[in-house]
């Protein structure tokens, strides 16, 4: 067992928890923000992607304990005071989701690649978000909104 | 108030889904709750003399370990096959018990043995570890081709044949065949396709032992039928005191239609130990245990005159179950599939003959599509064939053999009511400039790289189904839908839907029908489903029904509440109920301007007298309330159809095949919401390119499934995939009000042939699917070995 400390969505947050504890977990399991899904047990599907220090990663992937003092965004704390980021309109305004569960994962690394690219190209997204799988919509609505994104950014 | 319906109207689901705040099954915690854990067979096969369970109930936090004998012991019955298949012979189908625990025999690994049951889901799996199973490993029958000549995985299963089904007429169609001027053969295998909705299964047994009542949370795409099953086969719960819930589900693709053997476990012991109880499958465990799909071996024939009219076509193919039925399994590959094998084509005389066989391997039931896949799989390539061996261009052979005559009685199943096949395929060509492929085809020579073009023109059947046809043909339910309008005095209304969404985008274009039919704002309009414990009976979501049939009981309701309302308007403008015209959520006494609006009159019908100044009596024998419930059973199903088109390239010396165009020209009837259609068409045609490409279960000899994870088993990624060009052309169906057709299987049925078909014509070799650098690479290098050595 082991004490971190963690700013999630802007909040303070301090827990005993296990070595074994993975970010993932910490998330949903004990701090209840389910917002965060877990869609496999290899790294792969990316439905689990957080912002750690302001960089994309795979929250299933990190012990808790190892980013001790880290700051956090979860899906839960990215709308501004109620208003949502340009992506996530963008993602309703082209119907970029359908079932919803790989959506948390897609809009976390969405917010990454566009603090770091201007505007991307076709390309540029599609190969950004291989890391994120999603069954429903064939990503195609996916990366118009992107595009219409980063052009609002 | 403009009209909705036709309009890309956002969807009222997606702000949830945006911020984090769906409720998945995975998201409910429950006080006091225990987490389940399943101690599943290694072994393809094997026998079971003894689970001894000693250790594993002394260690830390486990509440509870049940397997096959408490499971026999408490009388719950096994999962069953919900539709009965009758063999040519006139026998049934032959059906092997499938308890929800094993009794003593396995078979497929990743078969439930016992659950532990434990205050933390790390104790329930470290405790799963010590549960030792004495298995006795018995030789698995693996491949589909194997089954009948093999020994039979279940007592008195002989060959493992479930049954051996034909359909048409199998002496006029020898008959034609000895009399065609040309036959073309075809030899096919439709890979075996694991479904992979991203939110794994999951169950939540919640028993409340003061009202014993029953409540069971799961990813289910019916939760009405899963509570009959449950109820009826399982003898888990009576109906009346058990509640099935599936809140928002991340994903079906058929895979979620069934009571899974975890979902009536999860209940029953929740029931036993009086506390809620906990599962959620881990992506391994999904790979071994959801239902997998297709796995077909077939062979087909077609009989064609010299001018390359189609006379007649045989089909023999053999369906893959698995270990065990399940609940969609049998009607899968028989009448989900057979009276698909004609295509949109006008062919006099067919005969198709299916035989159903068992493996040691994963359930096979309904994905994406069907059968219908699988259908269209075979007789697009076998057209594609025919037109490439009589030098005839693959889109004029097509349209001479379209059915062009509306209704038409196909000579095996189907009355197709409507359709124009040249009106998509015509538009597919334009839109696709097949007339240039040529010159593409010599530029991408020129860069070194392998282009070819394939066509894929089908017919699906949707609107599942009219019950009295189903269930004369095996099915264990009718196949109509339920809804409910629940108008509030406060003017908005609830409205319940026997469907379920989980993806699909219910919520929207449900409330658009409502919003134009009553006329109330789309704000103040909510669906519910998902639960049985509100609104009625339902069928649930598959087999792209949903609107044709859930929306047509929607409409019908709605009707109800007009009529309910022109008796209540007519009272209160003092005139005759036929005398008022309902319009745009207003009745009005014709030829005047009296009216009321919808809100005054369900006001009304809430508070019947005088409220102040408000004057509200109702007339003479209508009820109070306004509420109303429909149940519709369709007349027909309803018949989708299109043409797309598909361009590869191919990298000559590695193999890799990229989709570098993609046309899909629809007819969907009536459509909705566009918006929802082209994602529903882009989803799907990218998990057909996923089938047709990349996506393959393999099993090795001893029957371990060796891609079981998202390392093995390859799903199309953004990366992979072109930008689709979607189109539609409309022909209204006729057998429902609104005129739609079902949209969400198209993609998966339509894509594989016309990728595979455009691959075939890139290498010029013949390969099955998926269409693998590596397999694309050893054909081409094959070839050349080859062609080198016959030079
Ligand atoms: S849950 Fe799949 S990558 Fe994290
Ligand atoms: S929206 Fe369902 S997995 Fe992406």
């Amino acid at each position: 067992m082991q004490r971190v400390s963690l700013v999630i969505n802007g909040n303070k947050v301090s827990r005993e928890i296990e070595d074994r504890t993975l970010l993932s977990s910490l998330l949903r399991d004990i701090l209840s923000l389910t917002g965060t899904h877990v869609g496999c047990d290899t790294s792969q599907c990316g439905a689990c992607v957080v912002l750690v220090d302001g960089k994309s990663v795979k929250s299933c992937t990190l012990f808790a304990a190892d980013i001790d003092g880290s700051k956090i965004i979860t899906i839960e704390g990215l709308a501004n005071n109620g208003k949502l980021h340009p992506i996530q309109e963008a993602l309703k305004k082209h119907h970029g989701l359908q079932c919803g569960f790989c959506t948390p994962g897609m809009v976390m690394s969405v917010v990454d690649l566009l603090k770091n690219k201007k505007n991307p190209s076709d390309q540029e997204i599609r190969d950004w978000l291989k890391g994120n799988i999603c069954r429903c919509t064939g990503y195609q609505n996916i990366v118009a909104a992107v595009k219409e994104a980063a052009s609002k950014m | 108030m403009a009209s909705l319906v036709g309009s890309r109207v956002e969807r009222k689901e997606d702000k949830k889904f945006l911020t984090g705040k769906g409720r998945y099954t995975a998201d409910i915690n429950l006080a006091n709750q225990t987490y389940a854990y399943f101690v599943r067979s290694p072994h393809a096969r094997a026998s079971i003399s003894k689970v001894d369970v000693s250790k594993a109930s002394n260690a830390p936090g486990v509440v509870k370990i049940l397997t096959g004998d408490d499971l026999a012991e408490d009388k719950i019955g096994g999962l069953i096959a919900g539709w009965k298949i009758v063999s040519q012979d006139g026998t049934d189908m032959k059906v092997p018990a499938h308890p929800p625990l094993a009794n003593n025999t396995v078979n497929y690994v990743g078969d439930h043995v016992a659950v532990v049951i434990a205050e933390t889901l790390d104790q329930a799996r470290e405790a799963a570890d010590l549960v030792r199973v004495d298995y006795k490993v018995l030789k698995a029958v693996v491949k589909t081709s194997d089954a009948l000549n093999s020994k039979p995985i279940h007592e008195g299963i002989d060959k493992n044949l479930c049954f051996d089904w034909g359909l048409g007429d199998k002496s006029k169609t020898d008959e034609a065949f000895s009399k065609a001027e040309k036959i073309i053969k075809i030899d096919l295998v439709n890979n075996r396709l694991i479904p992979n909705a991203m939110e794994p299964r999951a169950s939540i047994g919640d028993y409340n032992p003061s009202s014993e009542n029953l409540t069971l949370y799961t990813t289910n795409q019916n939760p009405h039928l899963t509570r009959l099953v449950l109820s009826a086969f399982c003898a888990i719960q009576p109906e009346h005191k058990f509640r099935v819930v599936a809140p928002d589900v991340g994903g079906g693709f058929g895979s979620k239609i069934y009571p899974y053997a975890e979902d009536a476990v999860i209940a029953w012991t929740a029931k036993k130990i009086e506390r809620p109880v906990k599962w959620v499958a881990e992506r391994t465990e999904s790979f071994l245990s959801d239902c997998h799909g297709r796995d077909h071996i077939t062979h087909a024939e077609l009989a064609v005159k010299n001018d390359g009219k189609i006379v007649g076509l045989k089909v023999e193919t053999i369906a893959n179950l698995g270990g065990y039925a399940s609940l969609f399994a049998t009607v899968t590959p028989t009448y989900l599939y057979g009276p698909l094998v004609l295509g949109l084509y006008d062919i006099p005389v067919a005969f198709c003959n299916v035989k159903a066989v068992y493996t040691n391997t994963t359930p096979v039931d309904a994905y994406r599509g069907a059968g219908r896949p699988e259908a269209t799989y075979m007789i697009e390539r076998l057209v594609e064939k025919a037109a490439k061996e009589m030098g005839i261009d693959r889109a004029e052979f097509r349209s001479k053999n379209f059915i062009s005559k509306f209704p038409h009685q196909q000579c095996l199943v189907h009355n197709i009511d409507s359709g124009d096949y040249s009106a998509h395929l015509n538009k597919a060509l334009e839109l696709s400039d097949y007339k240039n492929f040529e010159n593409r085809r010599t530029e991408s020579k020129s860069k070194g790289k392998l282009r070819g073009i394939g066509f894929s023109t089908y017919l699906e059947a949707c609107g599942i189904a009219p019950s009295a046809v189903v269930m004369s043909i095996g099915a264990g339910v009718g196949l109509w839908e339920s809804a409910e309008i629940r108008f509030n005095a406060t003017g908005n209304i609830s409205v319940f839907t026997g469907t379920h969404s989980h993806g699909q985008g219910h919520d929207t274009t449900f409330a658009q029908i409502v919003s134009d039919k009553l006329g109330v704002p789309i704000e103040n309009i909510d669906l519910v489903h998902g639960d049985t414990d509100k609104g009625p009976f339902g069928m649930g979501t598959y087999g792209s029904r949903s609107l044709a049939v859930g929306g047509t009981a929607i409409t019908k309701a709605c009707d109800k509440i007009i009529d309910k309302g022109k008796k209540v308007a007519a009272h209160m403008l003092e005139a005759k109920p036929d005398e008022i015209d309902f319009k745009a959520g207003e009745f009005i006494v014709k030829n005047s301007n009296k009216k009321k609006t919808i809100g005054e009159i369900a006001f009304a019908c809430y508070l019947p007298g005088q409220y102040g100044e408000i004057k509200s009596p109702l007339p003479e024998g209508v009820e109070p309330g306004l509420k109303e419930t429909a149940f519709y059973d369709p007349v027909n199903f309803s018949f989708p159809a299109g043409t797309h088109i598909c361009e590869v390239e191919v990298d000559q010396d590695t193999g890799e095949t990229k989709v570098v165009a993609y046309t899909a020209v629809d007819d969907f009837g009536t459509v909705i919401n566009p918006m929802i259609v082209e994602g529903q068409v882009h989803g799907g045609v990218v998990q057909g390119i996923g089938q047709a490409l990349y996506e393959n279960a393999r099993y090795d000899e001893s029957g371990q499934l060796i891609t079981a994870s998202y390392m093995d088993y390859t799903m199309p990624r953004a990366n992979n995939l072109p930008e689709l060009r979607i189109d539609y052309t409309s022909t209204p169906a006729t057998s429902n009000p609104l005129g739609v057709k079902g949209c969400g299987e198209a993609g998966a049925i339509a894509a594989p042939p016309a990728v595979m078909n455009a691959v075939i014509d890139a290498i010029d070799i013949d390969i099955s699917m998926p269409a693998t650098s590596e397999k694309v690479c050893n054909a081409l290098q094959k070839n050349k070995k080859n062609n080198k050595e016959a030079a």
